[in-house]
This record gives C-alpha cells, structure tokens and sequence, in this order.
C-alpha cells in the first residue's frame, strides 16, 4: 500500500513537471486577420512537427489590430510571444521597450544579405538598430482586366482618343488616362477603385502611391524636414492627380480599403483596382471572382519626372519582450529565417522577404502578380515610423479626406494645412522640425 | 403556535445559521461597493489625475505634471470645437427624431389595433440589435450604387455616407430608427398610466382631441417623456460605434470618435484623459438642466 500512495505521488510529480513543460514548449503569435495569418498558421504548423513546439497564430481584425496590440504591450502582457508588426509600430515599440532588440540576431544570420534591402530598412530597423524579422512583404499595387485592356474596340477607341496603344501604363499619367477612359457611369462602369478610407493608413497609403512616384515627399525622416518637401510642387501635382483619379471611382467612393477595392473588381464595377498584394489572391480565384481569369497586374507606375516608387505595406516579426518564452521565440524566428522555411512560406502564398527567393525565376512566374510584386519591392518607401507616427497618419488622413473625397480647398492650401501640423506636433514632441 | 412563530422569525433563522443582520448586509453591500471603487471611482479618479500629465501609455517614458495645460489645449483646438458642435447637432437631430417618431408611435399603438402585442415586438427588435451590426446594415442601405435605400426612392446615387453634408443627417436616421423604440416603450408606459376617466370627463365636456391631447395626455407623460429624452441625449452625446462603423467623413466626426482616436490610436493618455472630462461635465450638465425641468414639469 505504501509503495502505491508512493508510486501515485511519483507519477503525479511527473504529470505536473510534464504540464509545465508542456506550457514552456507554446508559443503564440498575434498577427491582423486576413489571408497570410492563416497560412502562417500553416507554416508553424510544420515547425510543431518538427520540434514538438505548439505555436498558434491569433488574429485582430484589422481596423483594431494595432489598439489590440499596444493596449497589450502597455499593460506589459504576456498574452502574447510574438508579434507580426507593421513598420510604422517599430518607433513607439522599440522606444517603449515593448520589442526585444534583434541587432545581434541579424548580424549573426546576416539578414541584411539573405532579405530584400528595403524589407530590411523599414520592417526591421529603427534609430540604428534592428527590433524585427521581415515576414510578409507587401506594397500597394495595381489589378486591372486584360480582356478590356485587350478588347480591339476599346484600343482603337483608346488610341484615337490619347494618341497611344492602350495597355498597362507605362507613367501615372497614363494611369489616369486609362481611369477616364473606362468611366463610363451610364453603363455602371468606372476607371478605378482606390483607397479613400479615413481610418488608419487606407487613405493616407493611396496618397502615398502617387506622392512618391511623383518625386514628392513625406519628409525627410533623418533631419525631420517637412516644409518644402510635404508641400512641395511635386506633392502638390501628385495629390491634383490621387483627386482626379478618385473622380474616376465608382459614386460614394469615399470609405474603401482594401475590402471595397477588391468587391468593386469582382463586381465588374472597374478597370483597375488599386490595392496590397496580399489581397491579390481573391481577385485570381474564380469562387471569389468571376473574372478571374482576366485579371493582370503591374507595380504603380513612375510619375511624369521618371521616379519610380510605390508604397510600402508589409510586416516584420519581433518578439514582446514581456513574453515568458523569449528563448523559445528565439528559435523559432532561426527556424523561420532558413531558406527552405522561407521556400515554404512562398508556397504557401505568404509573401516571402528573402532576396534570392524573390529574385527567382520560379517566385516570379509562380503567380500571375508575383512579377508585378517582385518589381514593386525594390522601390518602395514607407511612411515616418516615429513613436508619434499614429498622430501624424491621423493627421494626415483627417487633412487628405476633405480635399481627395469632398474637392474641398486645393492640394496646396491641404498640404500647406497638414506640413503646418506635422512641424507641429513633430515640434511639440521633441523633434527639430521645420 | 410557538414552533409556527419560531419558523416564521427570520432573524432567528439567520441567527441559527449563524448569519445576523449585518452579516447579511455586509455580504450584499460590501462586493457592489469594493467592486464600484475598483473599476468606477479608482479609475475616475486614476484618470483624472493623468488628465494633469504628458503621460502616454505607448511609451516608457517618464510621466511630468503639466497642470491645465492639457485642458487649455483641448479648449483652443479648433478641430475638438468642430467635434462638439457637429456632436451638438446630431444630438438635437436625434433626440429630436427618436422623440417623435417614438411617441407618435406609441399615439398609435395606444389605442386597439389588431396584433397590438405582435406590432409592438417588431418595433422594439431595431434597439435589440448590436450598433456594430446596425452600423453594418444601414451602411448596405446607404450604398450609392446597389442600397436599397436610392432604388425605392429614385435618388440616383446620392452619397450618404460621403457627402459632407449629408453624413451626418444618414448616421442620425441610422440612430433614430435604433433608439425611436425605445422612446415609444417609455412613451407607451406613461400612455397606459393616464386615468380613462379623465377622457371620458373631457368627452362628457366635448372637449377637442387637440384640446384633450395638449391638456391632459401630454403633461401627464410629460415626466416620462423627458425621463426619455434625458435617456437618449446622454446616449447619444456618448455615439461612438454606429457613427465608426458607417462613415469616416471628417464632417461627421463625433467626439466620442475623436476621443477614440486620441486614447487609442494617438495615445495621448493625458490629453484624452482631459477631453474625456470636458465630455462628463458636459453631459452632467446638460442632464442637471433637464432634471431641474423634470423637477419642475412633476411639481406642476
């Protein structure tokens, strides 16, 4: 009897150590809920099978993703292991120590070799440091239909008219053009769908697109120079343009991310759709498209000065320093940097970051947009990733809205309006602006 | 008879059980009390504190006392006077709209008409639903291109939820069909309390039913009404979900919304713990101004 109540308590002992160590061996990773959460969710589901370790992705719907994640990093959660982050957060993460630094980690995996150049400057690093692992690259696109940009009728009717082949444009000017003329709204047909939604980056994104490749800026993020720069009369013209474009939407257009995009091209309702291409998949998949089979794809065109830029989306991972298996975290992110792991996380249609992969001849072909994306990640800017980068997006957001979906003031008094803002609150926070 | 006595004594049951009085009392009043200072008066009181600071929950850094500074910035940002107003507006637009279409509601349904009971149930579903779900559904209606809404009334594509001008005035009708129930139910309670004899004696004076209405069924629900009214004013000063949901029109940008943006997206903790203050005096002023007209329609 007494070796059985010993035996019990031996056996009890061991069920509880292997409970504990069955906790340490858990990892959970928050992410926004949209398609590449889901196969990353595949992703580490090989990573259990090889190691033994449970990881589970959680996702946030969008629109909360980033209140969800700082509510939980301000109250020092441990809710949460790892983070799939967008580049704007690395600022006030990093700052608030919220992120645990990975400058060591990089060198020792030589990441700045092994990723594209670009994820690496604005997925992972900020003040000289790195806080993150490229995970999903993404940039703003463009959808269109080949069978009307292919349509005989239409590209004589298009040349007579322009004085040039219709096709996929070649400058942001064409852009618009080819908008105008497929607007036709008596036949409930419209040129483009683009961003306009005033709430978190949507509008201030689409902005972005035809700032950039306009030779405009946001300001320099290095001296925080935003007179002459925000407001300048290459910003100017590209924020005329992003405001003639929207009159090319379908009506109401005044509240669409990248959801209304996609619906406005599955519904026939456009010619071109702006959007991530994370979101490209739906638009090739015949259940959720009916023109699947018409669609092509190309990176935002250069402006009428020849610079060649689009907007950057996308994410870096990075481990929350008030994690509880930061070791664990650790590895996990060495198992996610190898190639063959980074080979699988193509295939499962994320969007890898490592420069070889994407480089391919085997990535670029693999999908009708994986070309156009491939171009567009060798030229992408991002947006300013400060602690305070949340009010200037606001900011900006709540200055573009009026002008680009009411036609109210013009592109210079709203640029004048928002560069007055930004050294504002850039000033305010500590920075040298002007 | 003694037993009978002994059983029926409560306080010697709970003393038997060993639980006197107080005990009981204690056991009820002490959880609501510690629960109301842990998550009502300490947070009140924790955030008024912060509401005198530059702090800011994103970051690490150290929080300074700054006095009313948060207070005088809020109060000269033209951006935050453009938010109370257009949250003043809606607020008399829909109140207003809640209160009759609510009570002309209940005029109706206060008198036999077949499946009274069925009628009254259909018209209560709208505040039975979520405002994120309500948010979502008239948002489909409003759609320029394929809402029902412009089809039945042959508007063409009139854009409700993107003019300028018109977002606001859609979010209000989004609310009034939400909430005029609510007023009908309240208006239907102080209906059915009115005496009958009162209108069967301004029938025997062949009184009007204008003059009946204005003279006897009007201030007698009068209390009820404004108890309505206060109900609704202070909800809807407090709009948050149903107008994010629908628009992001800056012109029809309501301070519940603002507030959001600086707590939560912004997190200016100190400057939103200020704002949200000027949005509680205001709204217990407001509320104070309507009780003391209560007092008085119920003094009458």
């Amino acid at each position: 009897m007494h070796k059985t109540i010993a035996g019990l308590l031996a056996g009890t002992s061991l069920l509880a150590l292997g409970s504990i160590s069955a906790q340490a061996q858990e990892l959970t990773i928050l992410w926004a809920e949209w398609d590449p959460a889901n196969y990353l969710q595949e992703l580490v589901n090989d990573y259990q099978a090889e190691t033994g370790v449970t990881v589970t992705v959680e996702t946030v719907p969008w629109p909360d993703f980033q209140t969800k994640l700082f509510t939980e990093l301000n109250a020092h959660g441990s809710a949460y292991d790892l983070v799939v982050g967008d580049s704007q957060f690395l600022g006030a993460a990093s700052t608030g120590g919220h992120y645990v630094e990975l400058t060591d980690f990089v060198a020792e995996h030589n990441l700045t070799e092994v990723m594209a150049p670009a994820t690496m400057q604005y997925y992972s690093q900020y003040g000289g440091k790195y806080w993150a692992v490229p995970l999903e690259g993404d940039a703003v696109g463009w959808a269109y239909r080949k069978d009307l940009f292919e349509d005989p009728t239409e590209m004589a009717n298009f040349k007579a008219k322009y004085g040039y082949d219709l096709g996929v444009p070649q400058t942001f000017k064409q852009l618009i053009d080819i908008a105008e003329f497929f607007n036709r709204p008596d036949d409930n047909m419209y040129g483009a769908a683009i961003y306009t939604m005033n709430a978190g980056d949507a509008i201030v994104m689409g902005v972005e697109n035809s700032v950039f490749a306009y030779g405009g800026s946001f300001g320099d993020y290095d001296t925080y120079k935003v007179s002459g720069q925000l407001n300048s009369p290459e910003s100017v013209e590209a924020l005329e343009d992003y405001r003639k474009l929207f009159t090319f939407n379908p009506p109401g257009w005044g509240n669409a991310f990248f959801t209304e995009t996609n619906t406005a091209m599955a519904q026939g309702q456009v010619a071109m759709a702006m959007n991530f291409f994370a979101f490209f998949p739906s638009l090739v998949n015949e259940a959720t498209n009916p023109y699947a089979g018409d669609m092509g794809f190309f990176a935002n065109p250069p402006g009428p000065r020849g610079d060649d830029f689009a907007a950057l989306g996308g994410q870096g991972i990075s481990v929350i320093s008030y994690g509880e298996n930061i070791d664990e975290s650790m590895k996990f992110l060495e198992w996610f940097v190898k190639e063959d792991t980074q080979k699988r996380w193509a295939e499962l249609g994320g969007y890898a970051c490592n420069a070889a992969l994407l480089s391919s001849e085997e990535f670029r072909n693999a999908t009708p947009y994986n070309e156009a994306f491939y171009q567009t990640m060798f030229k992408v800017r991002d947006f300013w990733a400060l602690p305070e980068y949340a009010e200037l997006l606001t900011e900006a957001a709540d200055t573009f809205y009026p002008y680009v979906v009411d036609g109210q003031g013009t592109a210079q008094e709203t640029l004048d309006k928002l560069t007055a803002t930004w050294v504002d609150t850039l000033t305010s926070a500590g920075y040298p602006a002007e | 008879m003694t037993s009978i006595v002994t059983t029926l004594d409560p306080q010697s049951r709970a003393a038997r059980r060993g639980w006197s009085d107080l005990t009981i009392r204690n056991a009820f009043v002490i959880p609501t009390v510690a629960f109301l200072i842990i998550f009502n008066i300490f947070p009140l009181l924790y955030s008024l504190g912060f509401s005198f600071t530059d702090f800011r929950a994103s970051t690490n850094k150290p929080i300074n006392f700054v006095g009313l500074k948060n207070y005088v910035d809020i109060l000269a940002d033209p951006v935050i006077w453009r938010t109370f107003s257009t949250t003043l507006w809606y607020v008399i637009v829909s109140v207003a709209g809640q209160f009759f279409v609510g009570f002309g509601l209940a005029l109706l349904l206060n008198r036999p008409i077949p499946f009274r009971g069925f009628v009254t149930t259909l018209l209560l579903l709208p505040m039975m639903l979520s405002p994120v779900v309500v948010g979502l559904f008239w948002k489909l209606i409003y759609d320029p291109s394929w809402g029902p809404l412009n089809y039945a009334l042959g508007l063409g594509t009139v854009q409700w939820l993107t003019d300028s001008h018109l977002a606001l005035y859609a979010v209000a009708i989004t609310d009034i069909w939400m909430w005029a129930p609510f007023v009908m139910l309240l208006s239907l309670a102080g209906l059915s309390a009115v005496p009958k004899h009162l209108y069967e004696a301004a029938a025997i004076d062949r009184a009007g039913k204008l003059y009946t209405f204005f003279r006897i069924t009007l201030p007698l629900v009068a209390p009820i009404l404004l108890i309505a009214v206060i109900f609704r004013t202070m909800e809807a000063f407090k709009t948050f979900d149903v107008a994010y949901i629908m628009t992001g029109q800056p012109a029809a940008e309501l301070i519940s919304s603002r507030l959001y943006k600086l707590a939560f997206q912004q997190w200016q903790t100190g400057p939103s713990s200020a704002l949200a203050y000027i949005i509680l005096i205001m709204v217990l002023c407001i509320t104070n101004i309507y009780i003391k007209y209560l007092n008085r329609v119920k003094e009458r």
